[in-house]
This record gives C-alpha cells, structure tokens and sequence, in this order.
C-alpha cells in the first residue's frame, strides 16, 4: 500500500503548502468534491473521470480540469444539484471561469496576461491598430488606395519581403509564446511520460471534437437539455477552415521560394483553391458558432468572456470576408483597398493569437494530451464499492 | 373529454404519459413541482434493474429471472406479491429499447459501482437525464404538461376516476394514472408513522430527506382516506445514514459517507451499538438509516484513521480532522473520556490478520460487544476523522394495492379507469428493504402498463380493465 500512502503525504504536503485558491478556483474544487460524491456525469466526457482519480483539487488539478472541460453542458443539464439546489453545482461555468484565468496565468511574457482582461478592448484595438497600419502604408506607397487594375499583383502595391517582414517576427513570436505558455502549463502538473499511443489518441480527440459528442454521439447542449451536433460541425468548418487558410499560405510559400513561381496565382492554383475553401470554412463555421453563442443558456456562460469569445469569432469573419473580397475583387481598382483590409485583419489575428480565444486551442490540446496520459497509468485510488 | 390524466412528473408518470399517448390517447401531465424541480425523485436515480438471459449491451453475463426473484424474496423478507414482482421482472428485460427509443442512453457502471455491472443499467447522466430525455419526447409527440400544478383531491364516482383537483380548478379525464410519489417529504406523517420512542423523542424530527421535496403523499393520503385499498408499513422506507450536514430535502446520492465499514460507529453518547463490519457495503449500507433512527438523538459518527483514506467514495463535505483522538471527540461534541475509551478498547479487541477490504476479511475483535466481525484495524493512524451521520430517507412504501393492470382498488375491487404507479404502489412488489434500481424497474414496469391500461380504458369507456 506503499503507493496510496505515499499519495497522501503528498495530499497532505499539499495541502499544508499549496497556495491559496482563488474565487473561481475554489468554486471548480468545491464544485468538484460535490461532483466526485455523485459521478452521474461520468460518460459525457474526460472531466469526470480525471475527476475520480483525485481526493482533492489543488490549482494544478483545477487548471487541468477546467482546460479539459469543452463547455458542452451536459452535465449541467443533468445535475440534480443545479440551481435552483442549494448545492447550486454549474459545472460548465465555473470550468469556464477558472480557464480563462489560466490562459492569463500562463501567458508569456506574463504581463501579456492582462491582456485576457479586457480581451475586447484588446482585438478591437489588436485591429484597429492592423488596419491603419496597412491603410497608412497603402496609401504612403501608392499614393492612394484607388488605383488601375493590376491584375491581382499583390506585390505591386506591398512588396513581399516587405511582407515578410512584417508578418514573419509576428508569426514567430506568437508561436514562441503559445509554446512557453502550454509549457509552464504542462509543468503545473506533468502526467509523466508521453506514449506515442497517447498522443496519437489525445490527437484524435482533437481533431474529431470527441467531446462535443456527449458520450452518446448525439452532442452538446446548447439553449437547453436538447442534443445538438451543430456547434461540432461548426467548430470543424471554422478549425478546418483555418487550416486550409495556412495551407494555403505554405503552397504559396513554397511556390515562391522554391519554385520561384510569383503571386498572383490562377484561380485554379493549388494556394488559391485552398485558400478559397478555407476561406469558406472560416465564413461558415464562426457565423455558426456565433449564432450558437447568442442563443446559448447564459446559464452556464460566463458572461465576462463574451467580448473574448465574440470579438475573436468577428476578426476570423473579418479575415474571410476580408480574403473572399479580396479575390472576387483582385482586379478591379479596390484592390489595394481590399487587400489592405484582409491584412490589416490577418495582423490582428496573428497580434492576438497568444493573448486571445486561440489559446483554447493549445491548452484544450494540452490538457487532452495530459488525459492520454494519465488514464494509461493505474489508478492510485482503492475506492471500495459503495 | 381528455382521454388520460397523468397526475405526476417522474419516471412512472412519464412512461404512463408515453405509452398512453402512443397508443393514441389525448394526454395531460400534471407536475406538481415548478419546471426546474419537475422529475420527482427519479432525478436522484440513476440506473435500472435488468433480467437478461445474456450479455446485453452495457450489462455483463446474465441476470435470470429466478436470481432477480430470490434477490427480491431475501430482502423483502417476502412481503411481495410473486405475481407482480415476476411482471416487473420480466418487463425490466425488454424496456430499454423502448427506453432508448425516448432518448435514454445507457452506459456502463460508474467507478465505485462495478458490483452491480452484471445486473443494473446506467443511465447516462443519471436520473435527470432520463428525466430531461422523456420529458422532450412527451412533448414532441403532443402530451400536453402543467408545472406546478399539484392536485389536491380526485373526485370518484363508484370507484371510478371522474375528475381532478387544483384548488378550484376540476380537471375531467376518462381514465387517469396516480404517479405522485411517496409521502416522504410529508414531516408530520413521517412524525407520526415513526412515533414517540422510550426518550420521549420524535425521531422522524431529525430526518433528512434525500428526495425531491415535492412528494407530500397528498394524493397517497386523499387515496387512502377515499377508501382505496392500501399496502405495506408507513415507517417502512428507503432509509441510509447520511451526512448530517446534508440539505434538509434532496440530498440525492452525494450524501452518503461509505467509511463505515473502515472503522467504528460511536451514538451521541459515544458508544458502538452495531458490527460496522457484518458484511459488504453495499449489502448493508440501507440498515444503517434504521440503526442510527434508533439511536438517542438519532446521531451517530463514522471514526476512521488515516489508513482509512483513499479506500471509499469521497463524501461530498470533508470529514472533522484532529491529529489525536481526545482532539476528535471534543471537536464532535462528545465526552472525550468515554470516546478515548471506546476506541481504546476496540483498538485493544483487534486482531488484525490480512487486511483486505474486497473480501470478508479475517480483521475481527474479540471481547468486544458488539463486535466487528471484519476490516477491524486499529484506529490508531493521525490524522483521526469523523463524518456525523443521520437517518436519510430516500423514499416510503407505503401504497396502493394494485392487480396486474396497475388498477386502484376499492374493497377488493379493481377500479376501471383508475391506475397507478411509482412510488404509490413500489410497496406491492418491495414491503421492505431494498435491491439497487429496482425503484426504477418498478416505476417502468407499472408506468407503461398504466399508461397502456389506461388508454384503452379511455376508448371502450372503461371496459377494458374491468372485464
């Protein structure tokens, strides 16, 4: 028994040393040590069973649950300890709370955290500041934004290495941040070592959205106990959207340094037709998710991350609309207007991504990679049979 | 005239609603609770008990009909009728595709719930969700439903259904099905069915309720006082120690404190009174409601040492903690000197051989009374803990006598347009004790065959159940 009495001196150790909690994490442990009573929830998804391998919940463990958590409202439709019982168990909203804090605790350079604060303030000026600046150049290198037609060539109003450099260091840094971030996460409580099976199936769960299925298959919740598979697809047009987008990008990419073949390409080229159905996906799926949001139960919302969830679903249709304009319009005198706009929104995109709902993404993936791992080892608990 | 009144909001009620709409009747639902609250105590279950020849799905092995009987026979001590206990039996092997069919899914056992792998079914989500799933069928295929809306009085006419009560109100049907549930939230009846014992205490005053708040017993009494034809004990129920700190109603499952088992049970006065370790858990965890009744006060407390964590369920509020025994009992209130004694004296009755908490171990005391006849480890481990325990009732099962049609009866007579089922009538198939999910097998079983009955009844005027 040498392992379960290990454990409780590391319980123990914990709790006589561990920092203290704040608001919304100890509402996820209070919430948690009333959900670990009853474990009706245990087939939603991969929050209750990571549950039940705990006694207790020290910031580490509410970090991870709260990432692991996709917000589907399941369990809070099912729980006989909702509001209005006085146990008034939200299990969604309070996972909700504690993750949004954890994007802001882990980011880099932690100052950057506050920006999760007022997350609205920050695209909307993250975009205001893009456009400007591509609006301004526009102008400052053409004179103005109206010009003739230049058939499509991108390069003539903003040259490529200009480009590069601009979007390049961005790119980077953000890149760099998310990594230092998710890093600093995973330390917070490491599973020990990664299986190529763990992560291949953390990878799959990812990508399949599997626990916006509810466990039967039927999905999520969304406006109430009714089961809808709407905001998975949607998540999928938008990630996958997204995806073909930087596809489309890294064609290009190839094409010029490799190939040294110049934009603009035709549009029946490998980069255009990529870009195209990404940008389709990235119009289709966010305008779903949106709606999805507006009519969702603010019951398990937090309404303080609206302007976050929001304002990053408005810049990624700012970006799609932006980018299908641009194409539909490429050689017609809006050009340079047009593709001022499309990157002033990419910079935005790009500026925020570390400091905005696109974290979700890593930390989720994280967290996932974390439940992977840690469901292959045994249990350390010897709960009896109630 | 509407077809079917269906007087209640659980399971029960909701399958009668399901069935009798199916078969093509008009059908009303009345919940007495508000939306939120609607569900009765079926939101605080969670799985069902299945017969089934073979593996099914999410249950293993196989689970006769003659097994089910002789589970049923030992913990009801016989006071079932064979006839309808068989019909549950048997109607709880072939419900859950129709069940699913109504948006139930089924899933396998929760962790900490393996010993019922091979005969219960798992609601995914628990009871709510099954609650949620046939409330939106209902819907979806036309029964119209009131909340809070809790009939008070049924108006018979020769032992027939004429019309219900709100108030004022008079709602007329040709048949109706009575699923409102037990009396177990009803403090007064509790009061008086339970009584006045030798202290001169009320025990039933210090009860908790682990079930939804709205089941009065209203109709249970109004039937009852109507003459219908009753059965079983009122101070029979479902009855577990639970925290007591648990809310007053609706403490549902996360109440329950499972170290029992793990060290010794002390009453107010801090003494022991029962063999904590006379058998399995789950075999004995429903005696212990009973046990801590009778105790003065109807307090008692769980004492466990650190060797104890980490083996049972977590409770849902954490347990006293004191880092000596004499610390211990003065945190629980009691008298530190008798307290420090009864454990010493139990530590002293020990004999510790292979402790192993899966089987009917060889810890045992000796000496001791009473004693403890496994799992008996000295409790001698800083840190100390305790959990103070009270009676829990989950629910009464004092009924109404029903037939196989799930017919209220008057003076022996099956009523033609008067059904029942639930909770009103458990009491036919289980007098006393308790197997896990046989609630909801009931419920099931006698809920779509009321709501059947009373369909057809609704479209011969009657004749049907009564020929």
């Amino acid at each position: 028994m040498l392992p379960l009495d290990a454990r409780n001196r590391e319980d123990s150790a914990q709790a006589t040393s561990a920092p203290a909690l704040s608001e919304n994490e100890a509402e996820v442990s209070r919430v948690m040590q009333i959900c670990n009573a009853c474990r009706y929830c245990e087939g939603f998804c991969a929050v209750f069973p990571a549950m039940t391998r705990r006694l207790q919940f020290g910031k580490a463990d509410i970090d991870y649950l709260a990432n692991l958590c996709h917000n589907c409202g399941a369990c809070l439709y099912s729980c006989q300890y909702a509001s209005p019982h006085e146990f008034a168990v939200d299990v969604p909203r309070a996972m909700a709370k504690v993750r949004v804090d954890t994007y802001a605790d882990y980011a880099w350079p932690s100052a950057f955290g506050a920006l999760y604060k007022r997350n609205g303030l920050a695209l909307a000026l993250a975009t205001a500041a893009g456009l400007a600046l591509f609006l301004v150049l526009g102008v400052a290198m053409m004179g103005s934004l109206f010009h003739l037609p230049l058939a499509g060539n991108f390069y003539a109003v903003f040259p490529h290495n200009l480009l590069v450099s601009m979007f390049a260091p961005i790119f980077l840094f953000a890149v760099l941040a998310l990594t230092i971030g998710v890093r600093k996460f995973w330390k917070g409580l490491a599973p020990g070592a990664v299986s190529g099976a763990a992560m291949a199936e953390a990878t799959s769960n990812a990508l399949n959205l599997k626990y916006l299925g509810g466990g039967h298959g039927q999905g999520c919740n969304e406006s109430d106990d009714e089961f809808t598979l709407w905001r998975r697809r949607w998540h999928h047009f938008t990630f996958y959207g997204l995806l073909l987008c930087f596809a489309a990008t890294c064609v290009a990419t190839l094409y010029h340094y490799l190939l040294n073949w110049d934009a603009p390409y035709a549009l029946t080229s490998l980069p255009v037709v990529l870009g195209m159905a990404g940008g389709v996906g990235l119009l289709i799926g966010p305008a779903g998710l949106l709606w999805l949001n507006v009519r969702r139960s603010p019951l398990r919302a937090d309404s303080a991350q609206q302007p976050m969830d929001r304002g990053f679903i408005a810049l990624l249709l700012l970006t799609s609309v932006s980018g299908i304009a641009l194409l539909a319009w490429r050689d017609t005198a809006a050009m340079a207007l047009l593709l001022a706009l499309h990157l002033g929104a990419v910079m935005a995109l790009f500026l925020t991504l570390p400091y905005g709902k696109f974290a979700h993404g890593i930390f989720r993936a994280a967290a996932l990679l974390k439940w992977n791992v840690e469901r292959r080892q045994p249990n350390a608990l010897l709960l009896s049979d109630d | 005239m509407l077809d079917v009144l269906v007087i209640g909001g659980g399971n029960a009620a909701l399958c009668a609603a399901l069935m009798a709409r199916e078969a093509g009747a008009s059908v009303l639902l009345l919940e007495a609770a508000p939306r939120e609250w609607r569900g009765g105590n079926s939101q605080h279950t969670r799985n069902l008990r299945c017969m089934h020849d073979a593996p099914q799905d999410v249950l293993i092995e196989a689970y006769p009909e003659e097994e089910y009987w002789q589970d049923l026979l030992k913990v009801t001590g016989g006071l079932t009728d064979e006839k309808l206990a068989r019909l549950t039996i048997r109607a709880s092997s072939s419900c859950r595709d129709w069940m699913r069919k109504h948006g139930v899914h089924f899933q396998p056992p929760l962790s900490g719930a393996l010993h019922v792998a091979r005969t219960n079914a798992f609601f995914m989500g628990g009871g709510k969700a099954l609650v949620n799933a046939y409330f939106r069928s209902v819907e979806a295929l036309g029964v119209r439903i009131r909340y809070n809306a809790p009939v008070d009085a049924i108006e018979l006419r020769d032992g027939c259904f004429v019309a219900a009560r709100i108030g004022g109100e008079r709602i007329e049907a040709r048949a109706c099905v009575l699923a409102s549930g037990g009396f177990e939230s009803n403090r007064a009846w509790l009061r008086e069915a339970w009584g006045r014992n030798a202290e001169g205490e009320w025990p039933a005053d210090n009860f908790l309720i682990r079930g939804t708040r709205f089941n009065t017993g209203v109709l249970l009494k109004f039937m009852i006082d109507a003459g219908a034809d009753k059965v079983g004990d009122p101070s029979q129920s479902h009855c577990v120690a639970i925290d007591a700190r648990a809310p007053l109603y609706d403490g549902g499952i996360c109440t329950r404190v499972d170290c029992v088992s793990l060290g010794v049970m002390l009453n107010r006065d801090a003494v022991r009174f029962y063999d904590e370790g006379e058998d399995f858990w789950p075999k004995r965890y429903a005696i212990w409601g009973r046990l801590v009744a009778q105790q003065p006060g109807q307090i008692s407390y769980s004492v466990i040492d650190a060797k104890a964590i980490g083996r049972f369920m977590p409770p849902v509020f954490p347990g006293v903690k004191a880092n000596t025994l004499a610390e211990l009992g003065r945190a629980l209130g009691l008298d530190v000197p008798t307290f420090v004694r009864t454990i010493e004296a139990f530590n002293a009755a020990c004999r510790v051989g292979t402790f192993d908490h899966a089987v009917l171990d060889n810890c045992h005391t000796e000496g001791l009374t009473p004693q403890k006849s496994h799992w008996a480890r000295p409790i001698d481990t800083a840190p100390f803990y305790a959990y103070a325990l009270r009676p829990g009732i989950t629910f009464t099962y004092l009924g109404l006598k029903v037939n196989e049609q799930s017919a209220v009866h008057f003076g022996g007579k099956p009523s033609p347009n008067l059904f029942v089922a639930g909770e009103m009538m458990a009491g036919n198939v289980l007098g006393k004790g308790y197997i896990a999910g046989v609630g909801m097998s009931i419920g099931t079983a006698f809920g779509r065959v009321a709501g059947a009955v009373a369909a057809a009844s609704a479209k011969d005027g009657g004749q049907h159940a009564a020929a």
